[in-house]
């Protein structure tokens, strides 16, 4: 994430001030920069993603917390475990449902889309 | 028939998992001598502790996110230089499903890669290095996108190099969430508090196994420095009893908790944020040694964690076990206990220092772990409308109903009555509460699968072992 310096973000150690500055961002604490970044499309939006990032990671990074509705309560759900146990991060990929966001690589040119309910309206299941 | 990664001879040894246990396991067992197959369902080896951003996304420093990275970088070398001179088939991606035993062996059935193809293999000896994932605490409005498990935020953030918000609470109980904390505000974030349910004097009467442990209290001083440098807030003996929003969390409540993790009415305290990360320890991950038959024990921590002895043996012949499989104990605990389980595999006696340090590190984590464990009270802040089980979305009121008026008294019988885990995560997040509301421990796992496993794959099982 590499929004505006937070007004309300905690004084750092000065002496880590001195010497590189506070971190910003996850990506400015470990240093370095993606290979390549790329356009990944999500409901007919086109966001920013770097390559080597997961679905869910690319999502969260362009601020998107949600691509997923439930079966009975039509509730918005994204990541919650993050590492795969949950479930709760299902989206559907260039068509196809029921991947796991948070495990699922993006790709350049994937169209990612808000899965609602089972995933799959069009067997009427 | 599925393919075989050994073409039908067996390995010494076979290591599901490749965190830190399974790591220096096999390591070790190459080292002396075995002829070893690794399998880890991830692309990377390292684990839940050592999980690192894809090369892609070009971190230079990925170490700043870790303790102790010298631990894994020596055997991750270890693990290449085996590799290349053969001692050790390194099989990432691959998803252990299950494990049976076959002939004087055991049999492995794996599915790999994206495209879910079926693997199998044969080994003398399993090891069982498969970790934990969180333990989860049901409240209303824990279901709002922003919410998100402590480990899995921190999982986010070495793996994706991303946050899920710019000011964060994080909440629930134990050692793990001052990592998080610290990651998250080191990154970046604002942390807004951490709120520990525990209090931390209840490590006042387990001083014997502390003193023991000066690494330890040197990690817990560290981690503390953070939170000092970043001006972060802890609150003790306090809880979220509640997070806010309509599609995304926007504030929690933080209540004061009494001795049994009661709220004390009264107390509630709205905080503003947009993330929360929350967990309440960790649930050892054991469908394949439950499949094989291997016996529990519950812990200090009231989870349910596998029964190994001094030389890290399962009950259940040709099967050890590793890590955090044998009772949450952090990463330090994972790697001894590693190494002593190639050590007694290979036949060798266990190396006296290995013992020794296990042994201190397993009291304190019988320690911490009793610490933190979650009192009876924490039921007083849900309500009748709050889901317990998220996948199937089932609320508090019917579970009740099923232990007040059908005399349910078990998980698995809720489960039958209310659908409450029987949805795609299989209870792996709603089953501590679920066996709470019915006023039980927790029962060992008994998932048949450990993954979703396509159908062709089970069709094309041999009938002898399906
Ligand atoms: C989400 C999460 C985040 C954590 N973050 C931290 C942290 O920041 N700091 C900290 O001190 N501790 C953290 N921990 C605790 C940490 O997991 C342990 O201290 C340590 O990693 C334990 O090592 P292990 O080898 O026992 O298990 P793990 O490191 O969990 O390794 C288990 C491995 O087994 C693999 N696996 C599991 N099941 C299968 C299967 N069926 N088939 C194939 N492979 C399988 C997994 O992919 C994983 O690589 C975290 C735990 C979790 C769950
Ligand atoms: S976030 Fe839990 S499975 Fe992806």
């Amino acid at each position: 994430m590499t929004g505006p310096t937070d007004p309300d973000r905690p004084p750092r150690g000065p002496l880590r001030r001195l010497l590189r500055g506070p971190a910003r961002s996850p990506r400015d604490l470990v240093g370095g920069a993606p290979r390549a970044t790329y356009v990944l499309r999500f409901d007919g939006r086109e966001l920013p993603a770097s390559a080597g990032q997961s679905i869910a990671a690319a999502l969260w990074g362009a601020g998107v917390l949600a691509w997923r509705t439930t079966r009975e309560n039509g509730a918005p759900r994204g990541v919650f475990c993050g590492i795969g146990s949950c479930h709760d991060c299902l989206v559907t990929v260039n068509g196809r449902p029921n991947l796991r966001a948070c495990l699922t690589p993006a790709r350049p040119g994937d169209t990612v889309t808000t899965q609602e309910g089972t995933g799959r309206a069009e067997l009427g299941v | 028939m599925p393919n075989s990664a050994s073409d039908g001879v067996p390995c010494d040894l076979a290591v599901v998992g490749a965190g830190p246990a399974g790591l220096a396991a096999a390591v070790t067992a190459a080292d002396l001598g075995l002829n070893v197959t690794l399998l880890d369902a991830g692309e990377r080896p390292g684990g839940q502790y050592y999980r690192r951003p894809a090369p892609d996304l070009g971190a230079a420093r990925p170490e700043v996110l870790h303790h102790d990275w010298a631990a894994f970088a020596t055997r991750k070398a270890a693990l290449r230089a085996h590799a290349s001179a053969g001692r050790i088939t390194h099989l990432p991606l691959h998803h252990v499903w299950t494990v049976v035993p076959a002939g004087a062996g055991l049999l492995l059935h794996a599915v790999a890669g994206p495209e879910e193809e079926a693997v199998a293999v044969p080994a003398r000896a399993v090891l069982l290095a498969t970790g934990a994932f969180e333990r989860q605490l049901p409240f209303p409005g824990w279901t709002l996108p922003g919410v998100i498990g402590a480990g899995g935020a921190q999982a986010m953030l070495k793996g994706g190099l991303v946050l899920p918000g710019r000011r964060i609470v994080v909440a629930g109980s134990g050692p793990l969430l001052l990592a998080v904390a610290g990651s998250l505000a080191a990154a970046g974030a604002t942390v807004a508090a951490v709120v520990e349910a525990a209090a931390y004097t209840a490590y006042a009467g387990r001083l014997p196994a502390l003193l023991r442990n000066p690494g330890k209290l040197g990690e817990a001083a560290t981690y503390g420095g953070a939170l000092l440098r970043h001006g972060i807030r802890l609150l003790t003996r306090h809880a979220v009893t509640e997070a806010h929003g309509a599609e995304r969390v926007e504030a929690v409540t933080v209540a004061r908790l009494d001795r049994q993790w009661r709220p004390v009415p009264g107390t509630g305290r709205r905080v503003p944020c947009d993330a929360l990360a929350v967990g309440h320890g960790l649930v050892p991950q054991l469908e394949l040694a439950t499949g094989l038959g291997c016996a529990t024990r519950l812990g200090a921590d009231g989870a349910v964690a596998l029964e190994v002895d001094a030389r890290q043996r399962t009950s259940v012949p040709g099967v050890w076990s590793a890590g955090e499989t044998g009772g949450t104990g952090g990463a330090r605990l994972a790697l001894v206990e590693g190494e002593i389980a190639a050590h007694t595999i290979a036949g060798r006696p266990v190396p006296a220092a290995l013992g020794r340090q296990r042994a201190r590190l397993r009291a304190f984590a019988e320690a911490m772990g009793a610490a933190h464990r979650p009192g009876a009270g924490w039921t007083g802040w849900l309500r009748e409308d709050t889901e317990v089980c998220r996948c199937e979305e089932v609320p508090v009121g019917p579970i009740r109903e099923a232990v007040r008026d059908l005399g349910a008294r078990d998980a698995r019988t809720v489960k039958l009555l209310t659908r409450a885990g029987m949805g795609w995560c299989q209870g792996r997040m709603c089953g501590p509460a679920v066996a709470a509301l019915a006023g039980r421990d927790p029962d060992p796992d008994r998932r048949p699968l450990s993954c979703p496993v396509p159908l062709r794959r089970l069709a094309e099982l041999p009938a002898e072992e399906s």
